[in-house]
């Protein structure tokens, strides 16, 4: 049972992987390499929990109104995050980087605030909150981690991936990310895709942050290693080649991987701590081996969105 | 009125059009009319405000001042949104292109018709215009797969899918073979005579000939006049672009106290893709001579020049070059390109992307002149005294369009940034010059002062090496000119005897069929 245990914690891990890179890819496939995930994370756990404390202490509402409302809270957390990166990459054109970066150090910050506030005051409500399991979740326990949001973030993968590559804005939003002044040409307004994914994209991605928090560590203060968790996102996106269907896959390969290391005295091995945290790094090494066999068969299919990073500006030649 | 109503209203009229970028005014109170079902051509030296103009037209940029009318109906144009919606279309040089699309995607981009997005339906509807006006493409292809001039098809189709009437295509046949411009050029009959109106924006006399109606001339941004082809001239027509008569003829010394400079044998090489690019090279350049390449493009002349610079890595054969200030012989395969370049060899590659290589865009022509010379200057600290002054000098030679040194490269028209290019790597003291393209996309006077400059390299000893596409030009200019033709030397043939037909043999014939006899003869050099 240990394996079957451990499978499923990889799947409980990696949707919140799967998360953030379905948000990420969502956002790149319009030319924005968001760096500012790991900071969307954060501050999407931090609305979430503190609209969560609010809506407990009240303490009236039934617990399906409760969830519903928190994970609109995170995404109008992500949104707003997203925005404000928006105008600054997208309006104000300043570096994608530059820009990705400061949202990471600026929503790190307010996450480790608002969670402060929180335990501060009473963190015993937190604890005590509904999870986000599906209905027959906790029939038994080796499918506690089966919360309602791994379906949802399932759900969401999958229709990225076919409204990217089956519809009409798909279309679009890969031409902007693409070749922004040829979309532009074509009469798409560059500007507004760019915004809409962005924001859409953080607020996906943002979700992966409650996730983490209030269903796989059940715990708040588990926002200390968020950051980590975001991080791990932006390199699944390169492990999915730009492809949110392959992310489930690859959500599961990162999770496992995360995960090994706490496993392996279980399954008979015996490793010390440090070999233990070593293991941790094993997505990023697969990411790595990803990125040097995709180089060398150098396929154009399997490289990022052409005008990634760079800003666009109509009059500009 | 007793005309017809569809008679009473141009197609396109253009009311004192205005644009300025920065303090250069691009356009001034234009006036233009386009006839229904008619190709008007328009013509105009480098940075004479067509594609600007065109550009207002098409939504890209919103003009300053004047008025737009379709059909007698005035219309403001704000983005190639607003183009479309008046069936206005225009075909761009640098192709507007998703490398990564199919055709048809690339098609159907930014189409919103209401219907249901079916690529497969859209697939069907680019082959039914195929059929119609005589493509041949397949929807399905990756643009990053196709031929320049395929490329240009999708754009054409492109606007045909949105159901344009106005069509604007911009320099046209500068990236395509005689071959693809006889093509596009029937094709562009047939949508004339399917009631379509067509502007076609160049700077090829003989191309307006031959396939417009009337012609419409800008200078410096002014109309100078509109004329009904059949009855004008060249001269006529050179006359109104440039405002003075040119001479057309190219001054050409005979060459004298030749060296031999450079030679390669047996030289081959592949491509990205591992098909062949050189197959078997072999020639010798001499100091005091222009050696002229010709070849449809594609033919390895890019290859062969960038084997020469150390660039690029050819899989057999040997380069050897002879070291002027010693007379003695060094294998330029077993140096580096910096080391090639200070042994005296330069090459200016103008590549269809002009910024794409030698320049950096953001950078100002000072900047960009100093990129040759950054490791001259004392200790850490680098001169900017001597590039500047170049700069001043390249500016006032090639009378190069720009508000001042200190603009970035970027912000100057194609044409000027190419004489920028150009002017530094001839600037630089070479003992083997190797100029690929110069003159693409300039204007007679600029295309004029280039080869003044050639011939100037020439008579100092310079081993010249001239690639180019006009082979007018490859004749009047050049001692000798080689052929490739799919990487193959099919002849080196003395440029002041060979016919421009037997050159054009050579560029095209099939390797299957033997050489002709008496065609491939070595000329010039050893004089």
């Amino acid at each position: 049972m240990k394996i079957l245990e451990f499978l499923l914690n990889a799947m409980a891990i990696g949707v919140t992987f799967l998360y953030g890179s379905t948000g990420e890819i969502i956002t790149e496939k319009a030319g924005h390499l968001n760096l500012g995930i790991p900071g969307i994370m954060g501050v999407g756990a931090a609305s979430g929990c503190a609209m969560l404390h609010v809506l407990v202490k009240a303490n009236s509402l039934p617990p399906w109104l409760i969830v519903v409302l928190t994970v609109l809270a995170t995404l109008a957390g992500g949104a707003l995050m997203g925005l404000i990166y928006s105008f600054l990459a997208v309006t104000l054109r300043s570096n994608q980087n530059v820009t990705g970066l400061a949202m990471t150090i600026f929503g790190t910050g307010v996450t480790k605030y608002v969670f402060s506030l929180l335990q501060k005051d009473d963190a015993i409500y937190i604890r005590a909150l509904p999870h986000f399991r599906f209905p027959f979740g906790n029939s038994t326990s080796s499918l506690q981690y089966c919360g309602i949001l791994v379906f949802l973030g399932i759900a969401i993968a999958i229709a990225a991936s076919v409204i990217l590559m089956k519809t009409r804005i798909g279309l679009h939003l890969r031409a902007v990310g693409e070749n922004p002044a040829t979309a532009d040409a074509a009469g798409i307004n560059v500007t507004l895709y760019k915004y809409v994914a962005t924001v859409i994209g953080s607020a996906v991605a943002a979700v992966g942050g409650l996730f983490y928090v209030m269903d796989y560590a059940g715990s708040p203060e588990a926002y200390l290693t968020i950051e980590a968790m975001g991080w791990l996102s932006v390199a699944l996106v390169i492990f999915s080649l730009w492809r949110p269907y392959i992310s489930i896959f690859g959500s599961f390969v990162f999770g496992a991987l995360f995960i090994l290391g706490s496993y392996l005295p279980s399954f008979g091995f015996t490793i010390s701590m440090a070999a233990s945290n070593l293991i941790k790094t094993l997505p990023y090494v697969v990411t790595v081996i990803v990125l040097i066999i995709t180089s060398i068969r150098n396929r154009r299919e399997n490289q990022p969105p052409a005008s990634l990073g760079v800003s666009y500006f109509r009059e500009d030649r | 009125m007793a005309q017809p109503e569809e008679l009473t209203f141009f197609a396109l009229e253009l009311k004192g059009i205005s644009k300025a970028f920065g303090t250069i005014r691009a356009n001034s109170n234009v006036d233009l009319e386009l006839r229904h079902g008619e190709i008007l051509a328009l013509l105009g030296e480098n940075g004479s405000g067509k594609t600007t103009l065109m550009n207002m037209v098409a939504g890209i940029y919103y003009p300053d001042d004047g008025q737009i009318f379709v059909d007698g109906e005035e219309v403001v144009i704000r983005s190639p949104k607003d183009a479309y919606k008046h069936k206005i279309g225009m075909i761009h040089q640098h192709f507007k292109l998703v490398d990564l699309f199919t055709a048809a995607e690339n098609i159907v981009l930014g189409v919103n018709d209401g219907s249901r997005y079916d690529i497969r339906e859209v697939n069907e509807r680019v082959r039914e215009l195929c059929v119609r006006y005589g493509f041949n493409i397949d929807p399905k292809e990756k643009i990053h797969e196709m031929s320049v001039s395929q490329k240009q098809t999708v754009e054409i189709l492109k606007v045909l899918y949105r159901g344009a009437e106005i069509l604007i295509l911009d320099e046209p046949t500068a990236v395509l073979t005689p071959q693809e411009t006889a093509n596009l050029f029937s094709v562009l009959r047939n949508m004339k005579k399917d009631g379509k109106s067509i502007i076609i924006i160049t700077h090829k006399l003989h191309e307006v000939l031959s396939i417009s109606d009337r012609v419409a001339v800008l200078r410096k941004g002014e109309h100078i006049a509109t004329v009904e082809t059949s009855q004008t001239t060249e001269g006529m027509l050179t006359e109104m672009m440039v405002g003075k008569k040119i001479t057309l003829n190219i001054d050409r010394t005979e060459p004298h106290d030749t060296v031999e400079r450079l030679r390669v044998e047996g030289l081959c090489g592949v491509n990205a893709d591992g098909l062949t690019a050189l197959d078997d090279v072999s020639f010798t350049a001499y100091g005091g001579e222009i050696l002229g390449i010709a070849g449809i493009a594609g033919s390895g002349q890019r290859e062969l020049l960038e084997a020469i610079a150390g660039i690029y890595g050819p899989t057999a054969g040997t380069v050897t070059y002879r070291d002027p200030k010693d007379g003695a012989e060094v294998n330029l395969r077993k140096k580096t390109p910096l080391q090639i370049r200070e042994l005296g060899v330069r090459l200016s590659f103008v590549p269809e992307d002009r910024l794409g290589m030698g320049l950096v865009g953001s950078m100002d022509i000072t900047d960009n002149v100093m990129l040759r010379s950054y490791r001259s200057g004392r200790l850490m600290l680098l001169n900017r005294q001597d590039p500047k002054k170049l700069a001043e000098e390249i500016v006032k030679e090639l009378e190069v369009a720009t508000p001042s040194l200190r603009t970035p490269v970027r912000r100057l028209s194609g044409g000027n940034v190419q004489k920028v290019l150009v002017g530094r790597e001839i600037a630089s003291a070479p003992a083997l010059l190797m100029a690929a393209y110069p003159v693409r996309g300039l204007d007679i006077n600029s295309s004029y002062a280039i080869y003044n400059l050639l011939n100037q390299q020439k008579e100092r000893g310079v081993a010249v090496i001239f690639v180019g596409e006009d082979l007018d030009v490859l004749l009047a200019l050049c001692d000798r000119i080689m052929v490739l033709n799919s990487g193959r030397v099919t002849g080196i043939v003395d440029a002041r005897t060979v016919t421009k037909e037997d050159v054009g043999y050579l560029m095209t014939k099939s390797h299957d069929g033997a050489a002709k006899e008496g065609f491939i003869s070595e000329g010039g050099g050893e004089k």
